[in-house]
Order: structure tokens, then sequence, then C-alpha cells
């Protein structure tokens, strides 16, 4: 049973978007370099790549972003056999999609950096591809992408023009101080129009219309004229060959076989194997047994030197010892590590358990091994009286979390029940007591049962998002009526062409984790996009409410919700709880009450015939055997009070459900 | 109709083998009784409708033809054989279920009873019931099953609202079985039962009240209210799942129900059981053979049987399925002498359970004695008495526990099932705790 989010964020193809991102043991093309490679011999190196005669100034390091199914990697495609990386056939069709999941969705996930060969003007330049995960959800992981890079390709679809996901990405490029070149793809398309985009792009970027190329990646049209605006606009790399190592790891990979394959953008100095090498976040130390190019499969290479882009291998054994972000440098010579390293936020939480406890153990085996390409997903072991043992999951966001769950389903077959996502509080203590118990004074709270009591807090923060959204007009009243709803605040409000709005909310993220997607595509006819961007806390006023069955408290249900919301939250538990809750012989009470306060209440009526009217020609086997299976599932159920509650019942209250 | 010349002397013979046994009954003194495992009730499947009824799921076909011959024939070797195997001396009730066993012909029936009485003792004042389904029963033909031996019916009435009936499948106008139960009230006085469904798609509490306040004026001393429960594989469930109709409401079943048991009560009726009341004494005693957990054989396609078998040494009485298809059933029954598909032996505990299970549904419960018959190492107070939860239930005044013994109150009988889910595994942990080194059932 998969309780997502319900068709949610990004329609499947946001989906997969990020899915390949954490590039599974999926169906990788066998690897080009023979085993044998990897054994060192002198005969090999000789036969290895020479790097050391593409200089800085021939080289450009570049991402291609893009809102989902704009054309990103029919594009990428394209350059690939441009620059004769890969032959140029009918069956090249997102070549850089590797996984199962982005060649059946058509989508790109996560395009493997590739490093193109290209000659022009009698010079052979290096062109490293370097590909970022498209979703805001990574959005650290793309500024650490885009910080390998000197420019990108912003690619708009000459039909459907400026989406939110095309504004958050520019401004992730813009904030890097990125070149960026525009390109209009499907220009073949009908009803293109690409100067109605072009006037898209100047109004909300900023940057004058002759400068969008207009090309179709489909059939090739004018793509050579991107290739030449990457060497003409983008700046090589500063970097210096002659100062000690400083290397970027932009992405990891595990393989079963090899350990952790990180993927590194040299900013200083040189790296070969054998060189001795530290991690300035772990300040491990490991010796490196390959270095290499990606083209797009791994290719070993003698040496990688500053402004080239490839993958290290250096016996690390976990995704953890190689986090994105991270700089590695040559033991005995420490650099300053590069700015804007953190490590993963997890922005969305929710439980996770199995259906059935004896599928524990498998679940616990598929977690782990999904876990094993992926760093961002943190786990806790928890475990909730009513459904057994599980995990309290943190994810970056939503996408993050729905694929984790599809993936868990479709690679592992792993039937799980997920609880409804909650997100990171925060309190600001002035007891000086509980600040000596929690060592500091400002406590992020994940679990609402550990919810200071308002007496003992000087405020309570709530996460909060700046949402873009961009809407054909005629939706923008409604939409500011969902938006309101939500407790968001309007900061900004354009006009992008005659009748193409785009508007700006700062969001409690807690509003926007569960159906907000799916409202704003159900209220536009499916023409709105969305995306949003980690914007802090704010202060909240928020409340623990409680669940009580006949005046006992159902500790899974305690919930922490924001004042204004907490009679609409509580109410519809109620009535949850109320149609899952079966009857029983007395009456049951069902309230929401904030502390003392009752705020919401349903009533669960007694049973008033339940026996079953006859036992037809003395078959009393079958009734027998209905009657200790009820018996039997009886035991098991959770008692509140003396009120017998099934699992289901909570499953059908903590669950994620669209239809909120 | 020509009527094969052995046909008709089998049948006349049949006839006057049942009077006969009448004039022996009413000569000779009561007899003595047998002991329990000596006795048993007998339950004979007719297996053929003439339609299939758009609610019901028992084990019934609708045949093209059938060679009724071979089936009586079948039945009578297949009584002969399970009474032989029990080793019963006293057959205290027959019950000729369906199907619809008004189809048979009386001849099938004298032939079966006469079986049954020349192989073991059947007691003249034995209750000989036949299901009839009022189409299939003309007052004549009614007349005919009395001379073959039947002396109590139950007519499968079902309601008094010709749509209804309609919606149920029925063969037959309410005016019909108005009419039958007339009839059949002449010839069976005092022995007459009839049922009535409640809780249809789309049925009321007022107009259901009034079919059986018309019923009340028309009635004999038995009356069964059965609760529509829709079975996966029936038409109707198939209709309320296609949303064709309404779905059942339990609250307005649970009203017509308690409304009903209500106006019986006034009626001078007794519930002694869940779905069953009666006046004058008229409680039909092959049920409550049943209820009281008795040994009875099951003869037929799909009949169901609980006895102890004899001359295996053991003690052990087994829960028994025949085969249920007709044609597969006819010919182990020729093979073999009975078609009997499945044996389980039942253990101690399981005893108990089916005691308690089935005892609750009636009004005077499990009386102490009945209990020690079963459960001679455990009391009922054993059992019961120390339990918090089962106070609690007794509290409520759903449940009495006294010193007549076990039972649901006037308020706890319509939730039994709900009350058995406590008392259930209550008596499953007093049991392994008294008996630690038997294997739960053993």
């Amino acid at each position: 049973m998969w309780t997502v989010l319900g068709p949610g964020w990004g329609r499947g193809h946001a989906l997969a978007l990020w899915a390949a991102r954490r590039r599974l043991p999926g169906p990788r093309p066998a690897p080009t370099r023979e085993p044998a490679a990897r054994r060192f011999s002198s005969a090999d190196l000789k036969e290895k790549l020479d790097m050391s005669g593409f200089p800085v100034e021939n080289t450009r390091n570049f991402s291609i972003i893009a809102h989902v199914d704009h054309g990103k990697s029919t594009l990428a495609d394209r350059l690939l056999e441009l620059t004769g990386t890969i032959d140029k056939t009918k069956n090249n069709k997102q070549v850089l999609d590797k996984l199962q999941v982005e060649r059946e969705r058509g989508i790109t996930v996560k395009a493997q950096t590739a490093s193109l060969f290209y000659n022009c003007e009698g010079k052979q330049y290096l062109l490293n591809l370097i590909d970022t995960p498209g979703h805001v959800d990574f959005s650290y992981e793309v500024s650490r992408s885009l910080s390998a890079c000197q420019g990108v390709l912003l690619v708009v679809d000459a039909n459907e023009g400026i989406q939110a996901q095309t504004v958050a990405n520019f401004f992730l490029a813009f904030e890097a101080q990125l070149s960026v070149i525009p390109v209009i793809n499907k220009i073949d398309l009908k009803n293109a129009d690409p100067e109605r985009v072009e006037k898209q792009i100047e109004k909300v970027f900023d940057i004058p219309s002759d400068e969008c190329i207009k090309i179709s990646a489909k059939l090739g049209t004018n793509v050579e004229s991107v290739l030449q605006a990457v060497i003409e606009r983008i700046p090589p790399p500063k970097v210096h060959r002659k100062n000690p190592l400083r290397a970027l790891v932009f992405d990891s990979t595990f393989d079963q076989y090899r350990g952790v394959i990180a993927n590194v953008a040299l900013f200083d100095g040189v790296v070969s194997k054998g060189d001795k090498i530290v991690s300035a976040h772990t300040q491990k130390t490991y010796e490196v047994n390959e270095v290499g190019i990606l083209n797009p499969n791994e290719q070993s290479t003698q040496k990688l030197y500053a402004g080239q882009v490839g993958y290290l291998i250096a016996g690390m054994k976990d995704v953890t010892e190689a986090q994105i972000g991270d700089t590695l440098y040559l033991h005995k010579q420490p650099v300053e590590p590069l700015p804007g390293f953190k490590s993963a936020k997890p922005m969305v939480f929710a439980g996770m358990y199995p259906i059935d406890q004896s599928e524990y153990n498998n679940l616990k085996s598929a977690i782990e091994k999904l876990t094993l390409n992926d760093s961002s997903v943190t786990v806790h072991r928890d475990s909730s009286l009513a459904l057994g043992a599980g995990w309290r999951l943190g994810f970056l966001g939503l996408l993050h979390m729905e694929v984790f769950n599809q993936r868990l389903e479709q690679e592992y077959n792993a039937s799980v029940i997920l609880t409804t996502p909650t997100v990171p509080y925060k309190a600001v203590l002035s007891s000086a007591k509980l600040i000596k118990e929690y060592r500091e004074k400002e406590i992020t709270i994940i679990n609402p049962a550990q919810f200071p009591d308002k007496s003992k807090v000087t405020e309570y923060l709530e996460p909060v998002v700046l949402g873009t959204i961009i809407t054909p007009d005629e939706y923008t009243g409604k939409i500011m009526m969902l938006c309101q709803a939500r407790r968001a605040v309007q900061k900004n409000m354009m006009f992008i062409d005659e009748n193409r709005v785009m508007l700006k909310y700062l969001f409690p993220l807690n509003e926007i984790v569960v159906d907000f997607y799916d409202s704003l595509k159900s209220l536009s006819s499916g023409y709105a996009s969305f995306d949003y961007e980690d914007a802090g806390y704010q202060t909240a006023e928020l409340v623990k409410m409680d669940v009580l069955l006949n005046g006992n408290i159902v500790e899974e249900l305690v919930t922490v919700v924001h004042k204004d919301k907490a009679h609409l939250v509580g109410k519809s538990i109620c009535e949850r709880l109320k149609d899952s809750l079966p009857r029983q012989l007395f009456e049951i009470a069902i309230q929401a009450a904030i502390g003392n306060k009752i705020i919401a209440r349903e009533t669960v009526k007694p049973y008033r015939k339940n026996v079953l009217a006859k036992c037809y020609g003395g078959d009393i086997t079958r009734k027998m055997k209905l009657l200790k299976r009820q018996a039997e599932g009886k035991k098991r159920l959770r008692k509140i009070g003396n009120i017998e509650v099934p699992k289901e019942a909570f499953i059908k209250v903590l669950k994620t459900q669209s239809d909120k | 109709m020509a009527v094969p010349g052995a046909r008709a002397r089998g049948w006349a013979a049949a006839a006057r083998a049942a009077q006969r046994r009448r004039r022996e009954e009413r000569t000779g003194g009561p007899a003595r009784p047998e002991p329990a495992s000596r006795r048993a009730a007998l339950y004979v499947h007719w297996p053929y409708c003439e339609k299939r009824c758009s609610y019901c799921n028992f084990n019934k076909y609708i045949p093209r033809g059938v060679e009724e011959a071979a089936m009586r024939k079948c039945l009578v070797t297949e009584a002969q054989t399970l009474l032989r195997l029990s080793g019963v001396r006293r057959v205290e009730s027959v019950f000729f279920g369906g199907g619809t066993p008004s189809l048979a012909s009386p001849h099938t029936v004298a032939a079966v009873l006469e079986a049954v009485a020349q192989a073991t003792y059947l007691p003249a004042d034995s209750e000989v019931t036949l299901e009839a389904n009022p189409t299939s029963a003309p007052g004549s033909r009614l007349a005919a099953f009395g001379a073959a031996g039947v002396n109590r019916l139950s007519i499968g009435l079902q309601s008094l609202d010709d749509a209804e009936l309609r919606l149920l499948g029925r063969t037959h106008s309410a005016g019909d079985a108005l009419r039958t139960l007339a009839a059949a009230r002449r010839l069976f006085p005092g022995r007459v039962s009839v049922d009535l469904m409640l809780g249809l798609p789309a049925q009321h509490v007022g107009p259901w009240l009034g079919q059986l306040q018309e019923l009340l004026r028309r009635c004999d001393d038995h009356v069964s209210l059965y609760q529509l429960s829709l079975e996966r594989g029936t038409a109707l469930f198939a209709q309320v799942q296609q949303g064709a109709l309404p779905a059942p409401d339990p609250e307005l079943a649970a009203e017509m129900y308690q409304a009903g048991r209500e106006a019986l009560r006034e009626a001078g009726f007794r519930q002694y059981e869940v779905s069953n009341f009666a006046r004058n004494g008229a409680l039909s005693t092959h049920n409550w053979t049943y209820w009281q957990c008795g040994q009875y054989l099951g003869v037929g396609p799909g009949a169901h049987g609980r006895f102890v078998p004899q001359g295996a040494g053991s003690n052990t009485r087994e829960a028994r399925i025949q085969t249920l298809e007709p044609d597969n059933w006819m010919k182990e029954v020729m093979l073999f002498g009975h078609g009997t598909r499945k044996r389980t032996p039942m253990g101690r505990l399981e005893m108990l359970e089916e005691v308690l299970a089935m005892g609750l549904r009636t009004d005077v419960g499990i009386t102490h004695q009945h209990w020690q018959r079963f459960g001679p190492q455990l009391t009922l107070w054993d059992v019961f008495g120390t339990s918090k939860e089962v106070k609690e239930l007794l509290e409520r005044g759903l449940l009495l526990l006294d010193h007549r013994g076990l039972r649901c109150s006037w308020e706890g009988l319509p939730v039994l099932d709900s009350l058995l889910l406590t008392l259930l595994p209550q008596l499953q942990e007093a049991w392994q705790q008294r008996t630690p080194s038997l294997v739960p059932g053993g």
C-alpha cells in the first residue's frame, strides 16, 4: 500500500526527475572500461588519456537548466552527437538518462556529467557539461553543481514559455554569478511563439532578447550555435594548476564493487592515482585509486588538472564520506575549503512503517540500500504503539519523499505505511531548566510528543519557503484565494507577458506539504506551475493538539498545528476517526483538544445489532472460524481506555492523503 | 402423468409404513431415553431449486431435470450408512432443508423416513420438518408430505410485499404465501413456522413492521426473523456493488429487529433464540439440537454433521461435510455408501467454543449442567468469573452469570457476536491455564 501524496508533486515528471539523481543500481549500460584497466600497470598508464593538453583557457564548465519537459536531455543528446562523444544514430534518445524510469517518462532526472571535445577554429576545447538535478528539493545540490560551472544554458519551451522552475533555476544561476545563455527550444512546434518567450525572458530576467538562441533540439536546428555561444559567452574557469589541489565534490554515487565514486571539479592543482587526499569535512585521509573523465561513461585518465571535471575513486565506503559540497585536498597540504558546504538538511519528515511487522527486516534492508546512494535522507528508528516499529525519515522536500517511496515500492516491492509529512518546527526556550536539558536555547521539534509547553517558550518558529507561481492570468484570483487560505503572504506579482502572471508568496512550509500542488493544478486546469525555495523560519503561533477517545489521549495522534488551523485540522481528524473506528458496545466520544479546550467533537454510536441471523444447515464451522478470526484480530488491537482501535483506523488518520 | 408401477408401489408402502409407525408409537409407552452419544438429529439436504433467489448463496442447483429416483436412492443409502457409522439408536428429529425440498416428491421424503425408521428408532412424535416454498407447495401436495411422515412445515415466506419478493427473486407472491400458510395451518395445526426477512435494500421500519403485524394475524406458533446478509456471488450483492440498489442500512435493520422482537413478545411469543420465536411451546427441537451442541447427521450434498463415529475406538466427535456438487456426491454415495468429503476431529476446547457460541444464542443460554457435560474440568465460574472484561459486560447488563448459568440479557442478545469476541479469548486463556500441557484444542 502506497499512501503517498497522491498524484501531486511534479506529476511524475518531476518525480522521476529526482529518481535518477540517486542513481540506482538500475540498468546502467555496461561500462566501457575493461575490468583489467583497474589493475595498475605502466602499459595501462600510457594508454590512459593525458589531460594535461587541455589548458584552462580552452576549458568551459557549464550546466543545462530547465523546467521539466522543456528539452534539457534532448539538447544534451545533440551536443554529445555534435562533439562526437556519441555516434549520431536514431537511437540517441536521452543518452544521459540512464535510468529506466527516465527513459520511460521521457524526462531527465540526472543526465550524467560528460566531457565533450570540440574543435572550433583550429582550437581543441574541453567542454564539461555538468548536470544538475532539476528540482528545488535539491537546490543545495544544484547550487553545488552550479558552483563547479561558469555558465548555464537556460532552456525554455517556445510554446509553454517561462515556468516556475525556470525562474527558480535562473535565480540559482544568477546568484552564483554565472553567465546565462537563454535557449528557446522546440521552435519547430506548431504553437511555438519564440518571440513571446524572448519578451518574457527580457522582462523577467532582464536579458536582451537578441541574446536568446532559438533552436529545435529535436531536429538539431541551430544547435551548433549553442556550442559557439558556450565557447564565446562563458568564461574559462579561474583556477591555478600550480596551487595545491582543491577539488569540489559535486555529486557522488555508490558502486557495489568499487565503493564511492565522487564527481569532482578541480579548482586548483592536480590529482592522480596514488595521491593521498583528505576530506575537509570528515578529515579522513584516502588514497586515490582511480581518476578519470566522464564521457559520459567513466574513462580513466592519468591525471585531472585544475579547471577540469571528472571522477575519483579513493576507497570511500559510504556516500556520507563524499558529501556534496565537500572539498578534497592533498594530505599535508591543507587549503581553505570551498565556501557553501552544508550537510543535507531535511525539511519534511514522515513516519514509515511496514504494513505488517513481519516485513520489518525486509523494509529495513530496502531502506538501507536506497540510502546507500542518498545521504540526504535521514533515518531515525521510531516506534508507534499503533503501527509498531518503523522509522522517522527526513527528506529534502516533498518530491524527494515521494520518489523515495515510489522507488521502495517499485524496486524493492516494499509495502509501507507513510504518515502525513510534518515539518521541523523550532522553539526558542525560556525555561533555564529546559535550556540546560537540551544544551541549547533553540530546539528543533521533529516529534510532536516533544513539543515544549508555551510557558517554557519565548516563541515558536516554523519553516517558510518562497514560492513562485506562474499562471495564465484568468486563474490569478482563485490562486490568490488558495494562497491566502494557506496563510501565505504575497511578496510580488508581475505580468511576464500580456496574459501570464508571476506570483511570489511566502508560505509556511507545512501549508504546502500535503496537497497544495494538487489544489493549484486542479484550480488552474493544470496550467499553473509552482516552485519554491527555502526562506528560513518565521515566528508562528503553534499549539499542540490532542485527540481524545472518551477522555483518553491517543498518543500517536498528537499534532502540532498553527492556532488558526487548529479547528480545521481537529475537525478533519475527528471526522476521519469517526469514519474508521468500528462501533463498539458503548458510545465513543472523539474529541480534539488544545489543553483543556475541546475544539472539535464527533460521536460513534454503539452497536445495536451485531449477531449473525442464521446458522444454516448446521454449518457452524464457518461461523466459528469467522468469530475466532475476529477474536484473534481483537487481541492485536490497541486499546485506548477501553476502546479498541484497529490499526486501519490509525492508518486512515495518520497516512498522507490528498483529499484533505 | 403416468406413474411407473414400481414407483407407485414404493410410495404407497412408504406412506403405509409411516402410518404404521405412528400407530405403533401411539400404542407403545414412552421409550427409554438413550444416552446422548446414541441420539442425534438428522438433516437431509435437497440441493435443487426452480430458480435462483437473488440473495441466496447456499449449496443449491438449478437442474434441467432431476433424476429423482437416483437421488432418492442415494439419500436413503447415505442416511443408512451414516446412521450405522454413528451408532445412533434414536433419531429425535429430521429436517428436510435445501435447496427447495418441497420440490422433491413426497415419495422421496417417505423413503428417507422409512429408511431411518428401519435403521434406528424414530419415535412417532419426532419432529419431522420440511422447508416449503409457497409456489411449489399447494395444499394437496402438503397433504401428501404429511402422509409421507412430515409433521412440521417451515414456510419460506420472506416478505408480504410483492415488490420485495420480486427483488429477492422469489417465485411467489404475498397472496401465494398467505394461501400456503393457511393451507399448512389446516394440515399441521400448531406446527407451522414462517420465515420473514428484514433489512432489505430500501426497506423501511414502518412498512416492515406492518408486514409483521399482518403476519401475526395470520401465522401459527412459530416465526423466524432473518436479517438479509449480502453474500458475495449473489445477484443482490452484485446489484448493490454496481450501485443499482442501495446498500442495506444496518442501522435500520437493527431498528427493525428491535421493533420486531418487541412486537412478537407482545403477541405472546418467546424469543428462544436470536432469530426464532415461538408460542405455546412450539420450539423447533431440531434447531435446538444445534444450539445445544447435540449430535446431528448431515445427509445429502454439502450437508454438515457433528457426531462421534463408532467402532473406531475413539470418543472424538467429528465435524463432517458431504461433497457439495450433487452429481459427484451421488457417484460417491453409489461407490462408498456415503459422500463424506471432509472429516475434522474436534478438540475439547473447540467443542467448548461451540457450546459457548451456540448456547448463548438461546434465551436459556448455557446452564451449569449443560456446560459440565462438555467441560467437566472447568466450570463457567472458573472461566468467566474472574475476568475484568467479562465483569464489564455483566455490569453493562449485556450478560448474566448466576446460579443458573451464563446467558445474554434482552439487551445483550442482539450484540452477541461482539460479546463473543471477549468471551472466546477468555475461554481459550482459561483453558490454556488449566491444561498447560495440552495443545490448544487438543
